[in-house]
């Protein structure tokens, strides 16, 4: 057994993940079986990349705590990074954009510190305000509005929303209960995921109704439902291994990421729809960039955690 | 070059120029297949930041770095001190001076002969770095020097982020990621005016494929 500051049931947990892969590889390797692999090239590179995510991602979580958390420090910068050069941004604001990248080595210094208030107030209060303050006293006003509200969601989405699933990590442990916060991302992660998964196939098999085809033309109705059923079914058996959650609590939990996943996932559709542009990068095959697989953990990663908050720590 | 300035050429673009530019920025390269392998060849590219040299470096196998050779203003680099030991030792520039001093100067002659001896240039034919994200006039010396190599391929390379990043007049770099669009080789056919404007509307074509957020 390797050692691990986590426990046991989290190695476990991502045990059962490369359990799913091999399973997920083999069924995309009967789709695209001899003359249909040219079809169904995305669907290949695209499982080939979870193999790769699957990997980093539990090398981060297993190293160690602090290993964890510069992991979604680096995926923070990687974010918001896309974003920036994805959005209009001013010529004037150019020294602004340092400041704003800045946010993302301090905010998740509060979070391996563990000063929970700052963590709370920092972007949305003294970033945000510094942020604006910096640009106004350069004294441009032509598109100011924009150019202020552009960096300023950047910031909340891509720093303050995400460093939330990095918070997780360093909840107080709960006397004598097996949970920590290293499965408590396991959870949200892996639910999040797993529900982007499952409304796609959900929507492949019996998908008719476009759910919101302004935004997102291939999203369906009955994707959307089965996906959140699904999903919430999955944290109604996953809780009890990874979470203090309670039953109906669980439930409550795995409709909120099913839903929230779904508003993530078509925000960032929205935004890149705005922008005209098909993903927001290139560095992941068959994905297309960080903020494109991202997307849903957006949402859930800050909802996740509050409820787990309010209710448990 | 001496091994001491293999050895801080290899560091320096091997470590600290990769990590800068494929992590602190990060490429989204377009048609890399079609730069070159082995030398004589001129990388022409447009110009915005001291950095172009780099990220084009870095395009190409690390077995090459002893053929790579980006030409820059020698009244620039070559003003003495650490920028001249800097520019000559470790990036490895062939200078070139932009004015003659005497009438029947030959500008061209070092970079001809660095051709000659089969190395790869990289070449900015606006000749300076100009406004950033901006397409400047690109200068005929260019076609002059095709024209005494008509062997050699120029392969002509728009490249997009950089004068976000760390453009003319400013010393903090701010991550951007960078479009690197590799166009066509393209050889000297017997006419300088004709050469420019094909590399012109090759440029120009490699800018329209792509989508740039706005930067005003």
């Amino acid at each position: 057994m390797i050692d691990t500051w986590v426990p046991p049931q989290v190695a476990r947990t991502f045990a059962g993940v490369v359990g799913l892969l091999v399973v997920a590889s083999a069924i995309v390797g009967w789709i695209a079986r001899g003359e249909r692999a040219a079809r169904h090239g995305e669907l290949v590179a695209r499982v080939k990349s979870w193999w790769i995510m699957v990997a980093v991602f539990a090398t981060a979580i297993l190293l160690s705590q602090t290993g964890a958390i510069v992991f979604f420090a680096l995926l923070s910068f990687l974010a918001l990074k896309e974003y920036l050069s994805l959005v209009p941004t001013r010529r004037a604001d150019r020294r602004v954009l340092f400041w704003v990248y800045l946010t993302v080595p301090l905010q998740f210094w509060w979070v391996h510190d563990r000063w929970y208030n700052m963590f709370l107030v920092f972007i949305p209060v003294w970033a945000v305000l510094f942020v604006a303050s910096r640009m106004v006293l350069r004294g441009e006003t032509r598109d100011f509005l924009r150019a202020v509200g552009i960096l300023h969601w950047g910031m909340l989405t891509m720093v303050f929303a995400l460093s939330h699933l990095a918070y997780l990590l360093v909840l107080p442990e709960k006397q004598g209960d097996m949970a920590s916060g290293a499965g408590l991302l396991l959870f949200v992660v892996l639910l999040t995921q797993l529900n982007d998964v499952l409304q796609f196939v959900w929507g492949k098999l019996l998908g008719k109704r476009p759910v919101l085809p302004t935004v997102s033309p291939k999203k369906t109705v009955e994707g959307l439902v089965g996906g959140v059923l699904t999903t919430t079914a999955l944290a109604y058996v996953i809780a009890p291994v990874l979470t203090p959650l309670s039953p109906p609590h669980a439930l409550a939990a795995g409709l909120m990421i099913g839903l929230g996943g779904f508003i993530g996932d078509v925000t960032i559709s929205a935004l890149k729809r705005d922008l005209g542009v098909k993903d927001a990068g290139t560095l992941i095959p068959g994905h297309g960039g960080v903020l494109d697989r991202i997307d849903s953990l957006l949402f859930t990663g800050p909802v996740f955690f509050h409820f787990m908050k309010y209710f448990y720590y | 070059m001496r091994l001491i300035g293999l050895v801080l050429r290899l560091l320096f673009y091997g470590v600290v120029v990769r990590l800068v530019v494929l992590f602190v920025l990060g490429l989204n390269v377009r048609h890399r297949e079609r730069l070159p392998l082995k030398g004589p060849a001129i990388i022409a590219a447009n110009h915005n930041s001291h950095l172009d040299a780099m990220v084009l470096a870095t395009l190409l196998p690390l077995r090459l770095l002893p053929r790579i050779r980006p030409v820059a203003a020698a009244d620039y680099f070559l003003r003495g001190g650490l920028r001249s030991w800097f520019a000559t030792e470790v990036v490895g520039i062939v200078p070139i001076r932009r004015q003659r001093t005497q009438p029947d100067e030959d500008l061209l002659a070092p970079v001809q002969a660095a051709l000659e001896r089969a190395e790869i240039l990289i070449f900015f034919p606006e000749g300076t770095r100009g406004d950033p994200e901006q397409l400047g006039e690109f200068k005929s010396g260019l076609a002059r020097l095709a024209e005494r190599c008509p062997d050699v391929p120029v392969i002509p390379v728009f490249m997009h982020g950089l004068g976000k990043a760390l453009p003319r007049g400013d010393w903090v770099l701010v991550p951007f990621f960078l479009d690197v669009f590799v166009g066509m080789p393209m050889r000297f056919a017997g006419d300088r005016a004709a050469f420019m404007a094909d590399y012109r509307a090759r440029m120009d074509a490699l800018r329209a494929d792509g989508s740039f957020a706005p930067w005003d």
